[in-house]
């Protein structure tokens, strides 16, 4: 497991990309995804469960995520999310 | 016949150029993790360009231009990189065997981890110091994994402490030493890249010149520079009707159990006939000639 213990970001508000930002939080907060995106309302669902993912498999389970989404696939918003916690978690891991 | 006619740098962290690497008709796409990206960026670069790879089924040759081992961020790069299963991967500012020899290794290491067939990912190197090119055979002969080397341009003329000039005689050294090294290696020979995107006139004499010295190929830089080799190593319908009665004086020669050729009153010996050979071939696989038919 990782534990997010600094803020964070990764990826640029260019075409194609999405900026992410992670902010630490304490445990009982759990996870909170903000996400904006000029295609929230056809791709908001799936862009939120990427990220979900994406925290579940690095076992990350307390973290706020701001994603800027400028039209994203997939594979950027797995990519931009692995620097980001690559960048926050400093390697810290919990038993 | 495999082709690289064209081998076409993106850079790594660029999601857009990423995503449509494969539709500009390249032969070769090389994600670049070196130059192109900024030395904080390194670590983004390696994400976009693994989850790109993992998830895009590119329709061409894929290789990943790593930063040196010699660099902090080049055994990360192949760590993450070789997971995905690159065509290729390219070494920058190779100066010795013994560059060759680790990444191979640690190549092989990473095919027997992932399961890959042994022996399916390739390498290539780029040369661009003049210590590089005095080892350019070793290089090019390192490891049964090399398929080509390259000529950085701008880091080797800085290396030789010259500057680009018109008809590009600051290269006639090493590009005539890398040619010479890859064709005894059997290997391909890749010109460097030409910067100046929008003067077409020199590009296309700096690939004709390139073209005629026995380079297999160019790096390019921007997607319009594609179709322009890609001409200029088409062979013409002259030179595919010439092969074509090269061959058939040849083979009518070989009938009459002659020991002499000749077509149009010009000798035709076994080097005529290779190359004849080669240029049917050429053109088969460029797709202007099937079946005795130029297309």
């Amino acid at each position: 497991m990782l534990q997010i213990i600094q803020p964070s970001q990764a990826g640029t508000v260019e075409s194609n990309d999405i900026l992410i930002i992670l902010t630490p939080v304490s445990a009982d907060k759990g996870i909170h995804v903000e996400l904006t995106s000029p295609v929230l309302k056809k791709y908001g669902r799936q862009i939120n469960n990427v990220i979900q993912e994406v925290l579940r498999e690095q076992g990350i389970d307390a973290v706020h995520v701001s994603a800027n989404d400028r039209g994203a696939l997939d594979c950027t918003i797995r990519a931009r999310m692995m620097t980001a916690i690559d960048r926050a978690a400093a390697k810290e891991v919990l038993g | 016949m495999k082709l690289r006619r064209t081998m076409m740098f993106v850079p790594g962290n660029n999601p857009g150029m990423l995503i449509n690497a494969g539709i500009y008709g390249a032969d070769t796409i090389i994600f670049d993790l070196e130059d192109s990206v900024a030395l904080s960026e390194k670590d983004a670069a390696r994400h976009l360009v693994y989850n790109a790879m993992k998830s895009i089924n590119y329709p061409c040759e894929v290789a990943v231009r790593i930063n040196h081992i010699s660099t902090p961020f080049g055994y990360k790069d192949l760590e993450t990189i070789l997971a995905v299963k690159p065509d290729l991967i390219r070494l920058p500012k190779a100066e010795t065997a013994a560059d060759i020899k680790e990444i191979d290794e640690l190549i092989t290491a990473a095919e027997i981890k992932h399961g890959f067939l042994p022996g399916s990912i390739n390498m290539m190197a780029a040369i661009e110091t003049a210590k590089g090119i005095r080892n350019a055979y070793d290089i090019a002969a390192a490891s049964p994994r090399m398929v080509a080397l390259a000529i950085g341009g701008e880091d080797y003329l800085a290396d030789i402490q010259t500057s680009r000039t018109k008809d590009g005689k600051e290269f006639f050294a090493g590009r005539g030493q890398l040619i010479l090294a890859a064709k005894e290696a059997g290997i391909h020979a890749i010109d460097t890249v030409f910067g100046d995107v929008n003067n077409e006139e020199d590009f296309i004499a700096e690939t004709t010149r390139i073209k005629e010295m026995g380079f297999d190929g160019k790096s390019v830089v921007n997607p319009r520079q594609i179709n322009i080799v890609h001409e200029i190593y088409t062979p013409t319908e002259k030179e595919i009707d010439h092969a074509q009665r090269v061959i058939a004086a040849y083979e009518e020669s070989l009938a009459r159990k002659s020991g002499v050729v000749s077509l149009n009153g010009k000798m035709i010996d076994i080097p005529v006939v290779k190359r004849a050979q080669r240029t049917l071939a050429y053109a088969n696989a460029v797709g202007k000639y099937k079946g005795g038919e130029t297309l």
